[in-house]
C-alpha cells in the first residue's frame, strides 16, 4: 500500500513534466500531436512498458533484473522457432516465447531465493546465459520466415496497435494484482522489511519467487511482441533494454530500497521516456546526442523528484 | 556549562518544543523525565547539533553558539548516546567504537592494535564481556546498546547526552552504567540522561528537569522529590497503581516446552504455562531470554527438545508454523523485526491474519478498514489516519499496533519481548491493563522483560534464566527483586 499524499503528489509532479516536454514538442515540432506519430510513441513504449511493469514487482521486493534484453531475445527466438507457416498455431509459439522468459525468471527467482546469491549478481549471470543460448539456438543468425498470423500481433485492431493493448492489459492487471491481492500485499511487506514480513509469517521466499517469475514471463511476453514487430527472431535484440525499464521504473517513484512504488508511476515514467525518446528522434538529434540527453533526464528526474520528498 | 534559552523546535507546523531554558551544570547527572513525546529527544538533540532550533538559542561555556551538525557539537565537547542505535552492522565493535576518532599512524594507516586496546578498554569499564574483534552485527540489542555506550564515552567530551542508554539493558549492566556515569562527574563532565525507569533517576541524577507537552514544568534536586510526585508532576494527575490485580490461572496447560536446546544459547529449558497464566523470563543481558522466545516463535529454532501447545506436538521451523500451532509472539525488536515503516498503520495491523480478509486471493477492502477502525478504537491508537505509514506514530502507538496484529490471529499463546520498552509511563499502564485482561480472557502469556518490578507485578511465576538453563523457577507473590537477582547472577 502506498502512502498516498506523497505518491499523489509525486504522480501529478511527474504527469506536469510530460504534459511541459508533449507541449513543448508540439511547438517545436509539426508531427508530435498527429494521430501517426502518437500512434507511434504507443507502439515503441509498449515493449519497454510491458518490461517495466514486470521488473515493477522484482524492484518492490527489493530485488533487480538485468537480464531483461537477453531474455526478450531469447523468448523472440524461441518463438521465431515455432512460429515458420504451417508448422503450429499461432498460440504454440506465443506459449514458448512466454513460458521461455518465465523459467528464466524463475530460475532466477530460485538461485535469489534458495541460493541467497545476490539478485543484481544472479540476473547479471542471466543476462549472459540467456543470450548465450539465444545465439546458440539460432546459430547467431536471425530466425526469419515467421507465419503472418504471429507477425499480425504487430498490427492494429480499429487502429490501435496491438502491443498497446497487450501493455495496456498488463499495466491493468498488475494494479489490480498490487493493491486486491494479498500477493500483491506481502510483495510491499517483504520489500519494505524482509524480516518483519518472515517474523509475521508471510513466505518470504515464495513471494519473491512469485516476483521473478512474472517479470519473466512479461519479459517473454515482450520477447514475443518484439519478434512479431522486428517479424525475425533476433539473438541480438533488446541490447540494453533492462536499462530503460528500470529508469521507468524509477522515475515513476518507485525505490530501489524496496517497498515502495506503484504501477500509475511506472506507466508514467514509461511514457515520459516514450515521450522523450520520440521527440528527440522528432528534432532530427543525432542518437549519440540522445543517449547524453536521456541519461541526464533519467538523472534529473530523479534528483528532482528525492528534493521534493525530502523537502 | 551548557544551557538551553528559549530553545524552540517546530515539526510541520507542530511546535514539539516551546520556548524552554534549563542548565546543565558542569560535574552534575542532569536527568529529563517526562512521556514519550513531551520534549525530551527534541531537547537533547537540539544540544547535540541534529536539529537546528526554530527560536532560541544554545550556550556552551558562556557563548552562544549554533552547532550545524552532531559533527560540530562533537568538536565542541558534546557527544550523545541515541535512543535508536544506529550500529555500523558490518565493522566490528571496536571499529564502531573508535569511528571517526580512530588511532591513525603513518600516511593515516589505521593503528588496528591501539584501536582494539582502547575499544577494550571503554568495555572493560562497562564491565562488558564483548570481543572488540566481532562484527556488529552478531550482537544482541543489549550488547549493541553497550557498544553504543562506550562509543559515546571515549569521546572524551565534557558532556554526555544520554538518551534512554538503559532501554535494553539488565540490571548489572546498568549498575556498570552507573559506575562508570560516577566516574565521569568525578573527572567534572556533565551527563544529561533520559529514561523510564523511576527507580535509575533516582539513583544516578542530582537534578530532574520534567517536561510535559513540549514544556518544562520545572527542574529540582533528587532528593527533593518522592517517584509519586516526580509522577505526578510528568503526567498531570497521580497514578494510583499502575499495576492491576492478578488473576488466578486456570489448570489446562497450554504451552509445555521439554528439553529445548540450541547450544551455546540455551539448554535443556522446561516449562509450562497454563491458561490465563503469566509466567515471565527474566535473567541478565545474554542468558538466552530472547533466544527461546525465538525458538517458540520459529525465528530461530532449537535443535532438540520439544513444544507442545495444548497438548498437541508441534514442529516449529518457521512463524508461518508458530502461527498455525496457536502462537503469537511481539517482538522486542520493533524496527528491524516487527515494523514495515513504509507500509500504513492499516497494512501493518493487518500484516499476519490478512487471510481473514480475502476471498480467495482478493482483498476484502472494506471488511479489512472496518476491522482496522475496531482495532484502532479498542487500543486506543492514535494515527491521523488508518493508511497513515506506520514509522510516523510515536514508540507506544507502534507497539500497540504490533499487539493489535499479534492478537488479531487469536492466538493461545503471546509472547511478549520486551513489551514496554521505551514506551511512557502512560502507555505502559494500557500495556499492563491489556496483559491483565488477555490473561483473564484465558490466553497463556509468556513475558520476557528487564524492569524487574515489572516482572514481579504481572507474572504469576517467573522462570530465572542464567547462561543458557533454568536456574530457577519462583513464585512471583514470594519472590522479590533481590531473589531474582540471585538467581540470575553467575556464580
Amino acid at each position: 500500500m502506498p502512502t498516498l499524499d506523497r505518491n499523489l503528489l509525486h504522480r501529478f509532479g511527474l504527469f506536469l513534466v510530460i504534459l511541459v516536454v508533449g507541449f513543448a514538442l508540439s511547438l517545436t515540432t509539426d508531427t508530435f500531436l498527429s494521430i501517426a506519430n502518437l500512434t507511434n510513441v504507443a507502439r515503441q513504449v509498449s515493449i519497454n512498458g510491458i518490461l517495466a511493469v514486470g521488473v515493477t514487482f522484482v524492484i518492490l521486493t527489493a530485488g533487480v533484473d538485468l537480464s531483461l534484453g537477453s531474455v526478450v531475445a531469447l523468448s523472440g527466438v524461441a518463438c521465431a522457432m515455432f512460429a515458420h507457416p504451417g508448422d503450429h498455431t499461432v498460440l504454440v509459439p506465443i506459449s514458448v516465447g512466454v513460458l521461455t522468459g518465465a523459467a528464466c525468471g524463475a530460475l532466477n527467482g530460485v538461485l535469489v531465493t534458495r541460493g541467497g546469491v545476490a539478485p543484481f549478481i544472479v540476473t547479471l549471470g542471466m543476462m549472459t546465459v540467456a543470450r548465450g543460448l539465444a545465439l546458440i539456438l539460432s546459430g547467431g543468425r536471425p530466425v526469419a520466415d515467421m507465419s503472418p498470423q504471429l507477425t499480425q500481433l504487430a498490427g492494429d485492431v480499429l487502429g490501435i496497435p496491438i502491443p498497446m493493448l497487450c501493455f495496456a492489459a498488463v499495466a491493468l492487471l498488475a494494479w489490480l494484482f498490487l493493491r486486491h491481492f494479498r500477493l500483491g500485499r506481502h510483495i510491499y511487506a517483504v520489500g519494505g522489511n524482509e524480516a518483519a514480513a518472515r517474523a509475521a509469517g508471510i513466505s518470504v521466499e515464495r513471494v519473491k519467487l512469485f516476483a521473478y517469475t512474472v517479470c519473466g514471463l512479461l519479459t517473454g511476453l515482450a520477447g514475443v511482441v518484439l519478434a512479431a514487430r522486428i517479424t525475425t527472431g533476433q539473438p541480438n535484440a533488446g541490447q540494453a533494454y533492462e536499462l530503460d525499464a528500470i529508469a521507468a521504473v524509477v522515475i515513476g517513484g518507485t525505490s530501489l530500497a524496496g517497498g515502495i512504488g506503484t504501477i500509475t508511476g511506472t506507466l508514467l515514467g514509461v511514457l515520459l521516456i516514450g515521450v522523450i525518446n520520440n521527440g528527440l528522434d522528432l528534432m532530427g538529434i543525432s542518437s549519440y546526442y540522445q543517449a547524453v540527453i536521456k541519461g541526464f533526464i533519467i538523472v534529473g528526474a530523479v534528483w528532482l523528484d528525492r528534493r521534493q520528498a525530502r523537502s | 556549562m551548557l544551557a538551553a534559552l528559549e530553545l524552540r523546535k517546530d515539526f510541520g507546523g507542530i511546535t514539539v518544543l516551546h520556548p524552554t531554558s534549563v542548565e546543565f551544570r558542569p560535574g552534575e547527572v542532569h536527568a529529563l523525565m517526562g512521556e514519550n513525546g513531551a520534549g525530551k529527544s527534541s531537547l537533547l538533540k537540539l544540544c547535540a547539533g541534529l536539529y537546528r532550533p526554530d527560536g532560541g538559542h544554545i550556550s556552551w561555556r558562556g557563548q552562544r553558539v549554533a552547532f550545524a551538525s552532531p559533527y560540530d557539537a562533537l568538536r565542541a565537547g558534546i557527544a550523545m548516546i541515541h535512543q535508536e542505535l544506529m550500529p555500523i552492522p558490518d565493522l566490528t565493535v571496536a571499529e564502531n567504537i573508535t569511528l571517526g576518532i580512530e588511532p591513525v599512524g603513518r600516511f593515516g594507516r589505521i593503528n588496528c592494535a591501539a584501536q582494539a586496546q582502547r575499544a577494550t578498554q571503554l568495555l572493560q569499564e562497562l564491565s562488558a564481556d564483548i570481543s572488540p574483534s566481532r562484527s556488529m552485527r552478531t550482537l544482541t540489542v543489549a550488547q549493541t546498546q553497550v557498544v553504543e555506550i562506550a562509543k559515546a564515552l571515549g569521546r572524551q567530551a565534557d558532556v554526555v547526552l544520554m538518551d534512554e542508554p538503559t532501554a535494553a539493558l539488565s540490571e548489572p549492566e546498568v549498575a556498570a552504567l552507573f559506575q562508570a556515569i560516577a566516574r565521569l562527574k568525578a573527572r567534572g563532565v556533565t551527563v544529561v540522561y533520559t529514561t523510564h525507569k523511576m527507580d535509575e533517576v533516582f539513583r544516578v541524577a542530582d537534578r530532574i528537569s520534567v517536561l510535559r507537552d513540549g514544556r518544562l514544568v520545572g527542574t529540582a534536586s533528587a532528593n527533593e522529590l518522592t517517584p509519586p510526585q516526580l509522577i505526578a508532576r510528568m503526567v498531570g494527575r497521580e497514578l494510583a497503581d499502575i499495576f492491576p490485580v492478578r488473576q488466578v490461572a486456570g489448570p489446562e496447560i497450554v504451552l509445555a516446552v521439554e528439553g529445548l536446546t540450541r547450544e551455546p544459547a540455551y539448554r535443556d529449558i522446561s516449562f509450562t504455562i497454563r491458561r490465563g497464566e503469566v509466567v515471565a523470563l527474566a535473567g541478565l543481558m545474554g542468558a538466552g531470554r530472547t533466544e527461546v522466545a525465538s525458538a517458540l516463535y520459529g525465528l530461530q529454532p532449537a535443535r532438540t527438545g520439544s513444544i507442545r501447545v495444548k497438548g498437541a506436538l508441534c514442529s516449529i521451523a518457521c512463524p508461518q508454523d508458530a502461527l498455525r500451532a496457536g502462537i503469537g509472539m511481539v517482538t522486542e525488536d520493533r524496527k528491524g523485526l516487527g515494523l514495515v515503516p513504509a507500509l500504513g498503520v492499516d497494512a501493518n495491523l493487518t500484516l499476519s491474519a490478512l487471510q481473514r480478509f480475502c476471498q480467495g486471493p482478493v482483498i476484502n477492502h472494506a471488511q479489512e478498514a472496518d476491522c482496522v477502525q475496531t482495532q484502532l478504537t479498542e487500543f486506543g491508537i492514535k494515527a491521523n489516519s488508518p493508511r497513515q505509514p506506520i514509522g510516523q506514530l510515536s514508540g507506544g502507538n507502534q507497539q500497540k499496533v504490533l499487539l493489535a496484529r499479534c492478537l488479531l490471529n487469536d492466538p493461545d499463546l503471546i509472547i511478549l519481548d520486551e513489551p514496554t520498552r521505551g514506551i511512557d509511563i502512560g502507555a505502559k499502564a494500557e500495556i499492563y491493563a491489556l496483559i491483565h485482561g488477555l490473561a483473564r480472557a484465558g490466553k497463556a502469556i509468556l513475558l520476557i522483560s528487564s524492569e524487574l518490578p515489572e516482572v514481579l507485578a504481572l507474572a504469576h511465576r517467573i522462570v530465572v534464566l542464567r547462561r543458557g538453563t533454568i536456574a530457577a523457577t519462583l513464585d512471583a507473590a514470594e519472590a522479590s527483586q533481590a531473589i531474582v537477582l540471585r538467581h540470575a547472577m553467575p556464580l
